[in-house]
């Protein structure tokens, strides 16, 4: 049996980077957005999403900004999240040869331009099953490397024997950059996971 | 199957420095403290653009030894700065893995005819411009990135605002006119035709656009936001002022929270001094910077 939810108000951290282009795809699928910059901006979000940038400078902000706790919170709670290259680290509970400030709720281990620099960027068509056959064009920009991943963590795709895109029940994260990409399939797999977490919480 | 260097590579690099502050440093110390501060990258430097001012005499891309520690002290991208033309100085930048390169007149200009073919680089390049023509035609030579050129050095922003509001107006201007104008009014901005029609197909520039040249407080960066850059370059602005570290996080909180102005009003409190200042009239027309270019 399904019953139609109305789509959650996705929330995109709008403290620095992409967020301008996570809201276009998001917009594109009929969700409501709403840029949080204050921690009264998580009020009513059914579900966030972290975008690429800078992650020293986005939790620097976040901290300042007092909103790191109360995220953190909503995160642990089950606010499905959806967190792309900075959006990653940030979601990481361990960064190597860092103490920068952190969600920390994916059980995960991430290295910080794993790649190298920007010379060292590049895109390519990879599988993730989830999507279903189509190979997806993903764009790794100073992009950070999972060099280890919990139990729990389920890895929807690989860059040879690095996992590029995982999740954890109701976190999301990728390496790359579906946002500079005209590709909506990767969206629309985390607006049907909130639809999914929405439906399994009590 | 892996590709680099491609365009999407580049812009999408300035689309992840949206929104943030990119400073000028000279030495590690200096990259750490902007890091701190929560800079979205860092240029290096040799002098910042108010003592090569000082200075006078030719200006060049900095020693690689100077580039290469900054580039170890922080984990942000690092920029470095290319004589106009110079492609040379250009290709040593990208050797050392810089993550930009701004082709810059705050240096001495090397070519007085001629950019860098930028579109032949794997590593991106940002370019000033004073105008929607100059901005277009750093595009079609490959930019991924445009800044207002302003007047560097000067810690005085109202060149910075011409520029960008005369880039405004001029893209309001093009996405209003009729199709059987375009060509005419392309041929007379040069700007090549085929990025005016990008232009007008998205509303704006095809690449992000930030501030740059003469930004000195946390006001003067918000009132960039406000006319419709993406983000703000600091240059002398803050390792010229009284207390550097602090003017840095401020200023780093007034680009994010530029629309809420009781938040600015404390962001600017007890700032120390700010850099001094110098009126444009009081510039000898050889020494502006931003007639550099071409």
């Amino acid at each position: 049996m399904s019953e139609a939810l109305p789509p959650p108000v996705v929330g995109i951290l709008a403290l620095q980077g992409a967020f301008r282009e996570h809201g276009k795809v998001l917009r594109s699928l009929g969700v409501q957005v709403v840029e949080v910059r204050q921690p009264r901006h998580l009020e009513g979000l059914g579900a966030i999403v972290l975008p690429g940038g800078e992650s020293t400078t986005m939790g620097k902000l976040l901290t300042d900004w007092d909103m790191m706790d109360p995220l953190r919170e909503r995160i642990l709670a089950g606010m499905p999240v959806y967190g792309s290259c900075a959006g990653l680290i940030l979601l990481c509970d361990r960064i190597e040869d860092s103490d920068q400030p952190r969600i920390g709720a994916l059980d995960a281990q991430v290295r910080r331009n794993g790649y190298g620099r920007q010379v060292d960027s590049f895109e390519a068509d990879i599988d993730i099953p989830v999507l279903g056959p189509e190979p997806f064009p993903a764009v790794f920009i100073r992009a950070p490397v999972l060099t280890g991943v919990g139990e729990g963590v389920t890895v929807l795709a690989r860059v040879g024997e690095q996992p590029v895109a995982v999740r954890q029940g109701s976190v999301l994260a990728s390496s790359f950059h579906p946002e500079l990409t005209s590709d909506a399939r990767f969206h629309r797999y985390f607006l049907n996971m909130c639809t999914e977490c929405g439906r399994t919480r009590p | 199957m892996k590709q680099q260097g491609t365009i999407r590579l580049k812009t999408g690099l300035a689309e992840m420095l949206k929104g943030g502050v990119i400073m000028d440093v000279t030495t590690p110390e200096q990259a750490k403290i902007a890091e701190e501060a929560g800079a979205c990258a860092v240029m290096a430097l040799e002098r910042v653009p108010a003592d090569i001012r000082a200075a006078g005499g030719v200006a060049r891309m900095a020693d690689p030894t100077i580039v290469k520690k900054i580039m170890e002290a922080v984990t942000i991208p690092v920029m470095a700065k290319a004589r106009i033309g110079h492609f040379v100085e250009a290709r040593i930048l990208e050797a050392l893995g810089v993550d930009y390169i701004d082709e810059s007149e705050v240096l001495t200009p090397a070519d007085d005819k001629y950019h860098i073919d930028k579109r032949d680089f794997t590593v991106p390049f940002v370019c000033g411009c004073r105008n929607l023509g100059e901005a277009l035609r750093r595009i079609a030579e490959g930019a991924a990135m445009i800044r207002t050129k302003g007047e560097p050095g000067t810690g005085n922003v109202v060149e910075a605002v011409r520029h960008c509001r005369q880039v405004m107006d001029e893209i309001r201007l093009l996405c209003a006119l009729p199709d059987a104008e375009v060509a005419n009014f392309s041929k007379e901005c040069g700007a090549p035709l085929e990025v005016a029609l990008a232009v007008r197909e998205a509303g704006r520039l095809p690449v992000v656009n930030f501030a740059a040249g003469g930004i000195a407080t946390p006001a003067d960066a918000a009132m960039m936001m406000h006319l419709g850059c993406d983000g703000v370059f600091v240059g002398s602005g803050i390792f010229k002022s009284g207390d550097p570290a602090r003017r840095a996080k401020a200023i780093v909180q007034a680009v994010t929270n530029y629309e809420d102005f009781a938040m600015l009003a404390e962001i600017s409190k007890d700032l120390g001094e700010a850099m001094v200042g110098i009126e444009i009239s009081q510039i000898r027309p050889e020494q502006r910077m931003q007639d550099r270019g071409w």
